[in-house]
């Protein structure tokens, strides 16, 4: 059992979905209930990963690796690295709180929207550990059918242009990746002489960087798109504005982080002449500094509640993909936490939006004021999460959001002094929603009698919150987990960087000084 | 190991035990929890101190590693030295006064346990902050403190000007927080770390900067921080507004501790700044800058708690100086007197709101003095003090600076004795607008309770003596040696500016009462001018908020997004339709030819990968 423990995690919720098509669809309670079991065990199966990961180890681990389709070379090849491990878990338990959250709000359809929900986190968790570029794209077109499904019936008034606009952008994006994989393959055969997707395998292409360059443009659209970068996220606001609440959670929790995964497992290990190229690393910067202030300023001026949080997912976005382009261990092991917190802020933002469109059946932010008056519980998780977001020490976002600027800072001053000014409307945007939904009289008489979190609620928060907290007062585990794959990234890209560093600095940290000997 | 983490960990403890229960208990439980642990982390500060003795040299306490990644590693470690002793002292021994004095304040108020857990919740960050033996640690606290900052200010959150104030507060202090970061990130690159001592000995082991260089870059980015949490010049604007919180409030975290952060923070990193001359002088400039603007502002508001905030203003000018021209231990030393006696000011201010059951202006108050005697005495002890009369603390605090500013450069000392006579003016024209003449008002006006006089007594006892105090003797081995100047003739003047402040206060104000209001007039648009606090927020309104709001509105969000960029992607979808409409002809709907199209396009993919090397 235990050396399929990844195919376990991975093929659990699509077992879920099997059964879950079985039961009687006249008899909704049964649905939810075995819907939520199905998704606890999809969250408990993935918590041995956490045990049995050795972060001192390198390269892989859990590899599970088969032949496929061997005409083609393609093969089941499973493997987890610490970015991985993180990126997983966040996928199996905000999943289970994502389908836990849509007791009471979905009614129509529970079979099919539940089946989505579990038929989904198994393409998502693929995506983050195949290791075969192949096994990879099938999960990745996966997870699009169930996303499109799930905001074009579920979804809200506008819900069939959200829906398709989501769709066709990322296909289109993904059509351009496929290119670049094509391309990788057929190098791959031309210089080595057989056939295959393996990462592993693909690493030891050794391309122009004219080609290097035109791969990763096609990766670079499809991750992009998905992330998404300034200026290809248009598709985000209405998606997520449209979607039913949990939609919204998981997109903007995992689906997007399969952009920034995107970029970190492939575009940077198998591209790294491009990735270091010093045009597309400052168009890279540019266009996420961009992003950074941009998804702000347009997020202060929203009058839509949740289309506001939408925005500020861009901004997030844009802190994730600076780290990533710092190219250096703080850039990108922040990035990677803040991926993770995005996850837990941005979710329980849109959860939050949830509870009170369950209440109210808008998502206006005029049609509210006063909230804390009734909800004083809903209004400290809001707090909370508003906090969270906006980067306050002893909580997770500061330390991602501190470290990705640090490393910004490291390779380029300008960068880091541009990002933080995202920082600060950050705030500003949050604490105006705040103020204008939460605070004041109540004006409008239909929130006079709201009533507060119930259990259930509650219970989606505390893991959100505790998660949230636990990063923000002890990020070391994370840091220690992303230690390895994190120094193997920027050894890849740059060669000479841990070398110059022990010369740079008198003392640099043990991890850097080990790297740099070997 | 003394547990030093006992000593913000109390009041945590407080706030959680509050915050979680605190709607369900009864008022005696909330305050024995949030006092209680006030006083015992006050009591741990105590003991700790005792232990440590003459505390030469710093006691560290080293609990984890917090962050660790790349060059970068911070553990969570706090120290005691004599600076973090002093500022310790003050923080839990003013803070356990300003909680005792709160049950009396809030106790017709709703929310009594929000406001205790918020209490609870800033002394936890603002100890954090001063026990702190790294930079990003003490950001924690920093960032915290303006969290409870915000969280007190909106306390009242019906009121829409309350909750403007506190965002005002927060974002303001962020903009602050954009200079501390840059001086993070550049220590870490730069100097190797955020440790204090690493930091320090790195910086001291460069040569000192004539010129600008790193090291003053360092300093002037930590300063901007500085000029955040301490209100000074560009980013004071927040503090005024913060008089919207609860009194308490405005005493312990908008007057005696947070606000004095960033001067603790200068005096912290003078090791750094001695290195850095030129930084060193933008701060005293800036510094005297703000005392006198601010004190200008205080000469005309008639909102009591408006005067007393444009006076913190004006006095943390005056430390800052302190620390721009060397003088730290002064600085820190007029911080310990300020918080005695500003503090007794805004307690005393609130004893009078309370007894006027909330009435703030000046205009509606007068002839107090017999009706809530108690309180009246207690201001009058706090005014001798900040008015700088001999023997009262803050003389022998101010002296210091001024003297230490004369010998830097006699133009800073001139314009700050000209400051010390505006303060005892607009200080005494409070207390006489107040307490003489006949009463404006119609309430019928009540002396507090006693757990509000308590407070005020003892922080009139510390106003009046605490210049015998030694702090500035204790501190000062930690200090670059200053040079020993004494003046009695400069002090004669100032004192004589300080007695001359309060005269005219007299005169104007009790003697001859009326002519203060001709003299308004005939200055007219100057007065206004001053009266409207220069347009300071209209021009900031008008320069930077409004052309970010309506940018974003409608240049970014309506051109660019919806209108650009959306555009150009509708565009393309309405021209993928066209293509569509002709690609549709396929469908027809006949299964036997969608399976032709099925096969065909087998076969051509087939094709092609035979031509491009073929499957194994």
């Amino acid at each position: 059992m235990s050396e399929h423990l990844l195919s376990i995690v991975l093929f659990t919720p699509l077992a879920g979905m099997l059964v879950l098509l079985l039961l009687p669809g006249s008899n909704k309670n049964l649905i939810r209930i075995w819907a939520n079991i199905a998704a606890a065990a999809g969250f408990l199966v993935s918590l041995p990963l956490v045990f049995r990961f050795d972060k001192n180890a390198e390269g892989f681990q859990m590899v599970e690796r088969y032949d496929w389709i061997p005409a083609l070379g393609v093969k089941y090849y499973l493997g987890i690295d610490g970015i991985s491990l993180l990126l997983v878990m966040l996928t199996t338990l905000l999943g289970f709180l994502a389908i836990l959250s849509s007791w009471s709000a979905i009614d129509r359809h529970l079979k099919a929207y539940y089946a989505m929900f579990l038929l989904q986190q198994t393409g998502m968790i693929g995506v983050f550990i195949s290791l075969d570029f192949f096994l990879f794209y099938v999960f990745w077109e996966v997870v699009l059918v169930p996303m499109y499904f799930i905001i074009g019936v579920w979804g809200g008034p506008r819900k069939l242009y959200a829906a398709i606009k989501f769709f066709l952008y990322t296909l289109a994006g993904s059509v351009l990746m496929l290119l670049g994989i094509l391309t990788l393959y057929f190098q791959h055969f031309e210089q080595h002489g057989f056939y295959t997707f393996e990462i592993s395998e693909l690493l030891k292409l050794d391309m122009p960087l004219a080609l290097e360059r035109w791969v990763f443009w096609a990766f670079f659209i499809g991750f992009a798109i998905k992330v998404p970068m300034f200026p290809f996220h248009t598709w985000l606001p209405d998606a997520h504005t449209e979607a039913p609440t949990a939609g919204s959670v998981i997109l903007a929790a995992i689906l997007l982080k399969m952009g920034t995964y995107g970029f970190l497992r492939f575009s940077l290990p198998l591209l790294p002449k491009a990735s270091i190229d010093p045009w597309i690393v400052q168009v890279m910067a540019a266009l996420s500094i961009v992003a950074i202030i941009y998804g702000a300023l347009v997020s202060l001026m929203q009058d839509d509640w949740k289309r506001l949080v939408a925005f500020s997912s861009v901004s997030h976005l844009g802190f994730c993909t600076l780290g990533i382009f710092a190219l250096n261990p703080n850039g990108i092991a922040g990035s990677v936490i803040q991926q993770i917190n995005h996850g837990i802020s941005t979710g329980m933002l849109f959860l939050i939006v949830g509870v009170a469109y369950e209440r109210r059946h808008t998502r206006m932010i005029s049609e509210y004021g006063g909230l804390a008056h009734v909800m004083p519980n809903f209004s400290f998780v809001f707090a909370f999460a508003m906090l969270s977001s906006a980067g306050l020490p002893l909580l997770n976002g500061f330390v991602g959001e501190f470290t990705i600027l640090q490393g910004a800072f490291e390779t380029n001053r300008a960068w880091a002094a541009f990002a933080v000014t995202g920082v600060i409307l950050g705030a500003a945007y949050l604490l105006w929603l705040y103020q204008r939904t939460m605070l004041g009289q109540i004006t409008n008489p239909k929130n006079l009698r709201l009533p507060d979190l119930n259990l259930r609620e509650w219970a989606v928060f505390l893991p959100f919150m505790a998660w949230a907290l636990w990063i923000g007062v002890y990020p070391k585990p994370y840091f220690e987990v992303l230690e390895k794959p994190v120094a193997q990234l920027v050894e890849r890209v740059r060669p000479d960087y841990f070398a110059q560093h022990a010369l740079a600095v008198q003392a640099p940290a043990p991890g850097a000084v080990e790297a740099g000997e070997r | 190991m003394q547990h030093l983490w006992l000593i913000p960990a109390l009041p945590l403890a407080g706030f959680l035990v509050n915050g979680i229960f605190g709607r369900r208990v009864s008022k005696g439980v909330i305050n024995l929890v949030a006092i209680g642990s006030v006083a015992l982390s006050f009591v741990w500060v105590l003991k700790t101190l005792a232990a440590l003795g003459p505390l030469e040299t710093p006691h560290v306490e080293r609990y984890f590693t917090w962050i660790e990644s790349g060059i970068l590693s911070v553990p969570v470690e706090f120290a005691v030295d004599r600076l973090t002793a002093v500022m310790l002292l003050v923080v839990t021994g003013v803070g356990l006064l300003i909680h005792i004095y709160s049950i009396g304040y809030m106790g017709h108020e709703g929310g009594y346990h929000r406001f205790f857990a918020f209490m609870n919740l800033f002394m936890f960050f603002m100890l954090t902050l001063v026990l702190a033996n790294n930079y990003l640690l003490m950001f924690v606290g920093w960032e915290g403190v303006g969290l409870s900052s915000y969280l007190l200010i909106g306390f009242y959150f019906l009121r829409k000007s309350a909750t403007t104030a506190a965002n005002k507060a927060f974002i303001v202090n962020r903009i602050g927080d954009f200079g501390f970061s840059l001086a993070m990130f550049l220590m870490v690159v730069r100097l190797g770390g955020l440790d204090f001592p690493r930091v320090f000995s790195a910086a001291q082991a460069m040569p000192r900067e004539t010129d600008p260089g790193l090291l003053t870059l360092i300093a002037l980015l930590l300063f901007v921080g500085a000029t955040g949490k301490s209100a000074q010049i560009p980013l004071y604007v927040w503090l005024p507004d913060a008089m919207e919180g609860p009194t308490p409030v405005s005493a312990l975290i908008h007057a005696a501790t947070m606000v004095t952060a960033g001067v603790y923070m200068i005096a912290r990193s003078a090791p750094l700044y001695q290195q850095a001359p030129i930084a060193m002088d933008v701060v005293a400039v800036v510094g005297l800058a703000t005392a006198f603007v601010a004190a200008t502002i205080g000469l005309t508001q008639f909102d009591i708690k408006k005067v007393f905030a444009y006076s913190t203003v004006s006095q943390l000018g005056y430390m800052m100086l302190a620390v721009g021209v060397g003088a730290y231990a002064g600085g820190i030393f007029h911080l310990v007197t300020h918080a005695f006696f500003k503090a007794l000011l805004f307690l005393g201010a609130g004893s009078v709101i309370h007894a006027l059951a909330g009435e703030q202006d000046l205009r509606k108050m007068g002839g107090l003095r017999r009706k809530i005697p108690v309180t009246f005495a207690t201001l009058v002890c706090a005014g001798v003090a900040i008015a700088g009369i001999p023997p009262f603390s803050g003389f022998f605090s101010k002296d210091e600076i001024l003297l230490a500013a004369h010998h830097h450069a006699p133009w800073l000392y001139w314009v700050g004795v000209l400051t010390a006579a505006m303060t005892a003016f607009y200080v005494f024209r409070a207390i006489f607008l107040a307490f003489f003449g006949d009463y404006q008002g119609e309430h019928h006006p009540h002396e507090s309770p006693p757990s509000m006089l308590g407070p005020l007594v003892v922080l009139a006892a510390f106003s009046l003596a605490g210049g015998f105090l030694p702090v500035s003797r204790f501190l000062e081995p930690l200090f670059p040696a200053g040079e020993a100047h004494h003046d009695p003739a400069l002090v004669v003047v100032s004192v004589i500016a300080g007695l001359l402040g309060l005269g005219l206060a007299w005169y104007l104000y009790v003697a001859r009462r009326g002519l203060a209001d001709r003299i308004a007039a005939r200055l007219g648009a100057l007065y206004q001018v001053v009266y409207n606090k220069y347009f300071v927020d209209e021009l900031y309104n008008a320069a930077i908020v409004q052309p970010v709001v309506k940018g974003s509105e409608a240049l970014l969000w309506r051109r660019m997004d919806a209108g650009v960029i959306d555009g150009a992607v509708n565009g393309i979808a309405s021209r993928a339709r066209a293509i569509g409409a002709v690609l549709r002809l396929m469908q027809s709907g006949n299964i036997r030819s969608y399976a032709a199209w099925v096969l065909m396009g087998s076969v051509v993919a087939l094709i092609a990968l035979g031509f491009s090397g073929g499957a194994r």
